[in-house]
């Protein structure tokens, strides 16, 4: 009837890191195999449940990265070593490795799904260039992780200039396209940022993945409130490649369902 | 067709479904206003099925009609569902839903999760009467009345609903049950209560869809745990004229349509049946 990932669990809290001010990645042990660009559904009883992106996975024990900006995110970055959280998942997709020269694109937490799969990259012999984009300084997600995987092939840009460089990360995408040959680019952040660079894959007919976030509530792809044109968020992505988005140009970067389905305009 | 609340947030999402192989695609339950639903979790998997209790999110009546539009302009047979919690809201919605174009109307009586809001109206005969013939008297598209068998007697209500001019029966909805964590040791889901959906709901739709093919004459749509062809062709052989499936998507994928299509073809021809209608209610001619 069901899989073992649909089944609700309670999980351990193994590790809880402070990355930045506003993120928290919480380690917990399961076994469920996970691929990087996958999310849980995470249970904070009495509270709420929401998907998070996996930020790492090995055989035991897997992470997910919060950032705080409501009360159930709160609760969670507020969790310590030894407590429980609910959980089910993974679900979804995941990122399928392509191109021997893949650029990954992320923005703030969206950053959190590309380390993983960055990893996993390196693992198999693959060296991908990072563009890591964030607000300031302060705010440069797996800044540590990521230098010590990719040296100079990690790229900072920062929206003030306060780090790296100076700009939205999406016009930093846009110039190393000009630059390079990268044969396939990878997308996670704000959905403008993601709608941006895909303009220009498109133009330079360069395949690209890109992680969506849309208002979960199932995530068995039964209730349709992730729904983006044809596709479930939660079962057909959270990953969506060139041939997916082509589909949903109408809603990519312009609109999205809010939690009654009404459709609101994408601002970030 | 789809089973209510399954995938029928989006018209692009119902196309889906109907390209699959759905013979007409149902919305999601309109409203008369907007709502947000119930938090998270809204549902889980339990033996047997999986239990949610939404909480009827949906755009309201009025934001869905471009919706229904798209669809009718591709040709694609449109049940609306809709519920209310006034005759005036049922009667206003049938009307604004009809204009919309749609084929039919199917009236949610039984959403097990909104009790508090709005009453369970499908456990009263009389109202459950009353409701459909007003709505009868608002719209001129056949009016299918879907039940729920969290009551004492469903027959009693479908007999209520003929008498009050339906054109069709669905029967049924979810039963209502509950899921608790024994680590966190409280209820999973969020509303504590929710609906039982999947295979250990067909025994359940089977005995309901029989018993109300008894007791009326009008026509009968199963829905409840219908996941392949075998599940359909018991739901006609029970007296059901078409089946709505929900759960199933989740573990057979859309391809669960083609495949009940095929299957109940394959049976026909295997069988000599040269219609459908020579299978509906034949198991209570034995």
């Amino acid at each position: 009837m069901h899989t073992d990932a649909d089944e609700t669990r309670a999980v351990t809290i193994t590790r809880v890191v402070r990355e930045i001010p506003d993120i928290t990645t919480l380690y917990f042990r399961d076994e469920r195999e996970a691929r990087p660009g996958q999310y849980f559904m995470i249970w904070v009883p009495g509270l709420d449940e929401v998907p998070m992106s996996i930020s790492s996975m090995d055989g035991e024990e897997h992470s997910v990265s919060v950032r705080v900006v409501g009360e159930t995110t709160r609760a969670l970055a507020e969790l310590r070593t030894r407590e429980r959280i609910g959980v089910r998942g993974p679900f979804g997709n995941g990122f399928s490795v392509e191109g021997s020269k893949p650029l990954l694109v992320g923005g703030g937490t969206g950053i959190a799904p590309l380390v993983a799969l960055a990893e996993m990259m390196v693992s198999t012999g693959i060296r991908p260039t990072f563009l890591a984009g964030a607000r300031s300084s302060d705010q440069i997600l797996f800044r540590d992780r990521l230098g010590k995987l990719l040296g100079d092939r990690l790229i900072v840009s920062t929206d003030d200039g306060s780090y790296g460089l100076s700009g939205f990360a999406s016009m930093h995408a846009s110039e190393m396209m000009e630059t390079n040959s990268f044969d396939h680019i990878y997308l996670c952040g704000p959905e403008l940022m993601m709608a941006k660079v895909f303009e220009v894959a498109e133009a330079k007919r360069v395949p690209v993945q890109a992680s969506l976030e849309r208002y979960i509530k199932c995530s068995f792809g039964l209730c349709g409130s992730c729904a983006i044109g044809p596709y479930r968020v939660c079962k057909d992505g959270p990953v969506f490649d060139s041939e997916m988005l082509r589909k949903v140009k109408g809603e990519f970067g312009l609109r999205r369902m809010d939690q009654a389905g009404r459709m609101i305009r994408v601002d970030h | 067709m789809n089973a209510s609340g399954v995938l029928g947030m989006s018209a692009p999402l119902l196309r889906r479904v109907y390209e699959a192989g759905a013979g007409a695609v149902v919305t999601k339950s309109l409203g008369p206003e907007p709502r947000a639903g119930h938090p998270n979790p809204t549902m889980v998997a339990v033996e047997g099925g999986f239990l949610n209790a939404m909480g009827l999110p949906n755009p309201g009546v009025d934001s869905f009609i471009d919706e229904i539009k798209e669809l009718k302009e591709e040709g694609i047979p449109v049940v609306a569902s809709f519920f209310g919690s006034s005759v005036k809201d049922f009667e206003r919605s049938a009307r604004v839903l009809s204009e919309a174009g749609v084929d039919a109307l199917e009236i949610n009586f039984s959403c097990p999760n909104v009790e508090e809001e709005m009453g369970m109206l499908a456990s009263d005969a009389a109202n459950v009467e009353r409701v459909t013939a007003a709505i009868r008297g608002a719209t001129d598209k056949p009016v299918f009345v879907k039940l729920s068998p969290n009551v004492t007697d469903i027959v009693e209500i479908a007999r209520a609903a003929e008498k009050g001019g339906a054109d069709a029966i669905t029967a049924g909805n979810t039963l209502k049950g509950m899921a608790v964590d024994i680590d966190f040791r409280r209820p999973v889901l969020a509303n504590i209560t929710g609906g039982l959906s999947g295979p250990a709901l067909k025994p359940v739709a089977l005995r309901c869809v029989w018993e109300i093919a008894e007791a009326v004459h009008i026509p009968i749509i199963g829905c409840g745990g219908v996941s392949t062809w075998r599940d359909a062709v018991e739901f006609l052989l029970c007296g059901a004229s078409a089946v709505e499936v929900g759960t199933a998507i989740k573990t057979h994928g859309f391809e669960v349509f083609r495949d009940i299509n095929e299957g109940l073809t394959n049976y026909m021809e295997k069988n000599r049946f040269k219609s459908v209608k020579e299978v509906i209610g034949l198991a209570h001619r034995c």
